[in-house]
């Protein structure tokens, strides 16, 4: 099989605070064939924050793809979308 | 806690005047956090960006320290109040404030009577309405304001469905009856009847019933020549990416001289409680209670009577951190960081502890000083405290240590209660005559303090990093 897509979940403290907390659960919105095809981590911060133009926290990377203002269903749209998956 | 929009925004002022206090331009700048939030030509939540600034100015106020119908006179900018609350030695009593500009959304009447009426011939609601209340218009039903009782009849007796019931968020959610409207419909709160469990503030959707914060009061601790301790509750370990230390080593980075875990406080309270529960079971005590939830004594202090025989006398945990706190600091300013109201409130009354912080507002704080907690300095964890004592903050935790210092000395059979609402108030209510269990543990939120009215993290995430703290402790 092809190479696990990476999705990427900043727990920084400014991504948690702002919101960035509740995306610990995003695996429990995935079917089961999604979470096979993905690798779910986290990162202790993107880098994203201290940028002007990167949008707001918090942040999640799928794939080289930087989600600004993440939120559960906004993130499991963009992992349907990177897998062309319904 | 579910994270909305209001919650975010909430945040968003409370780190803005975070990063203007450590900038040293909380005076000259804090006027402008309302136009910096709602510029000409962004999108407005409501009618208008004027309305929207003006919320959000009063929710600077709150956060300030100021209860909104104190307010004398609108012109007065909020680096006025800033002055006063840099001046203030005193707590307000009332812990909640109501923002009336951006309550008073919610409808008087419960039902509403919709197009789908068919202006049929029956007119059962009509005729089971008991206050007169419904009257035909243009061939549709309609609800007279004045003389409806929100009795619902009208609603249960149409058969085309077209009556609706919409809530009002705060007033369903208070297990107690405590909020209710006034006369131009804002709301109040009854603080007779009042818990302190925060419902209102976590389900108005609007964010208008909002804590009087102290932050402008730690704010004043910090530039005073006094030392500040930070008291940190158990929930703290569930609330960031991090490990215990690395959390409390970001608190203290925050401008505290010392951070003292509550867990430690816990340590005393199991202790206690076991000895106070084996002396009452010997007494021939039909059963007894935990007290560590404020909420849940507030609950029998108000409306629960015939439980207070029943209730722990032993401190909770904040209580007794507090009161070896004061010996080490005589002088110095004691602060609460904990995970709801209920604990603001308790803080207030307890005679040791000075000032209370939110774990939002402490990760508010943070934002605003630019820390990151999993890489902050580790603070080294105290390793007298029993890793029970910090599991108290995930249901059936207090629970767990108490009976394991009672190490069946004598029989416990257990219960908990995790989570209060009006059932499980009347059910508590019942005890007296008849309870299964002899050793009762009640939280107000369900799931425990990791579920508090201003915690962070998700609930369940929380409760597992509390669960690994507690097995590697
Ligand atoms: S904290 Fe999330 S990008 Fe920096």
């Amino acid at each position: 099989m092809s190479k696990k897509l990476s999705v990427t979940i900043c727990t920084g403290t400014l991504c948690y605070v702002m919101g960035g907390a509740e995306l610990q659960v995003l695996e429990e919105y995935l079917s089961p064939e999604i979470v096979d095809q993905i690798e779910i981590s986290g990162s202790p911060c993107l880098d994203c924050c201290n940028q002007d133009g990167a949008g707001k926290a918090p942040f999640v990377k799928i794939g080289d793809k930087i989600i600004s203002e993440a939120s559960i269903s906004k993130v499991v749209d963009a992992i349907k979308e990177e897998l062309n998956v319904e | 806690m579910a994270v909305n929009n209001a919650v975010l925004m909430r945040r968003d002022l409370l780190t803005r005047l975070s990063t203007l206090f450590y900038s040293g331009e909380l005076e000259l700048k804090v006027d402008r956090i309302p136009l910096d939030l709602r510029p000409k030509g962004v999108e407005t939540s409501r009618c208008c960006v004027y309305k929207d600034r003006a919320m959000l100015r009063y929710k600077v106020m709150a956060l300030l320290g100021f209860n909104i119908r104190d307010e004398i006179d609108e012109l007065t900018p909020l680096s006025d109040y800033v002055k006063i609350a840099k001046e203030r030695t005193e707590l307000s009593k009332e812990p909640l404030t109501v923002v009336d500009d951006v309550c008073s959304a919610c409808v008087k009447v419960n039902y509403v009577v919709t197009n789908m009426c068919k202006g049929c011939m029956a007119r059962p609601c009509m005729s089971s309405c008991n206050k007169n209340a419904i009257y035909f218009e243009k061939g549709q039903a309609h609800i007279d304001s004045d003389k409806c009782v929100n009795c619902g009849l009208c609603q249960k007796n149409c058969p085309y469905h077209a009556i609706i019931y919409i809530p009002v968020p705060c007033e369903e959610a208070c297990p107690v009856s405590a909020i209710s409207k006034r006369e131009d419909g804002t709301e109040v709160i009854d603080y007779d009847k009042c818990i302190y469990c925060g419902r209102c503030i976590v389900s108005c959707p609007f964010g208008a019933v909002m804590e009087k914060s102290h932050i402008m009061d730690v704010f004043n601790a910090f530039g005073s020549d006094k030392k500040v301790i930070a008291m940190v509750a158990p929930a703290i370990g569930g609330q960031f990416k991090a490990p215990l230390g690395h959390i409390l080593g970001a608190i203290k980075s925050l401008g505290f001289d010392d951070v003292i875990e509550v867990a430690k406080g816990a340590d005393l309270t199991t202790e206690n409680e076991a000895k106070e529960f084996i002396h009452k079971m010997e007494e021939g005590q039909q059963f007894m209670t935990t007290s560590c939830c404020p909420s849940y004594t507030a609950a029998v202090g108000k409306h629960l009577p015939n439980l207070v025989p029943f209730v722990s006398d032993t401190l909770t945990p904040m209580q007794y951190t507090a009161q070896i706190a004061r010996e080490q600091y005589p002088n110095d300013i004691l602060v609460f960081v904990g995970p709801c109201l209920a604990k603001r409130h308790e803080t207030f009354c307890d005679e040791n502890a000075d000032l209370m912080l939110s774990f939002e507002e402490i990760g508010s704080m943070f934002v605003a000083k630019g820390i990151n907690v999993g890489t902050s300095e580790a603070m080294e964890l105290d390793t007298a405290i029993d890793s029970t004592s910090r599991g108290y903050p995930v249901s059936s935790g207090v629970m767990a240590a108490v009976n394991a210092k009672i190490a069946g000395r004598v029989e416990v059979n257990p219960l908990v209660i995790n989570g209060l609402d009006k059932a499980k108030l009347k059910e508590l209510k019942s005890f007296p005559k008849g309870c299964s269990a002899n050793m009762v543990e009640v939280m107000a939120c369900e799931g425990g303090c990791v579920n508090g009215c201003n915690v962070i993290a998700n609930p369940r995430v929380a409760s597992r990093q509390v669960g690994e703290i507690v097995k590697n402790g």
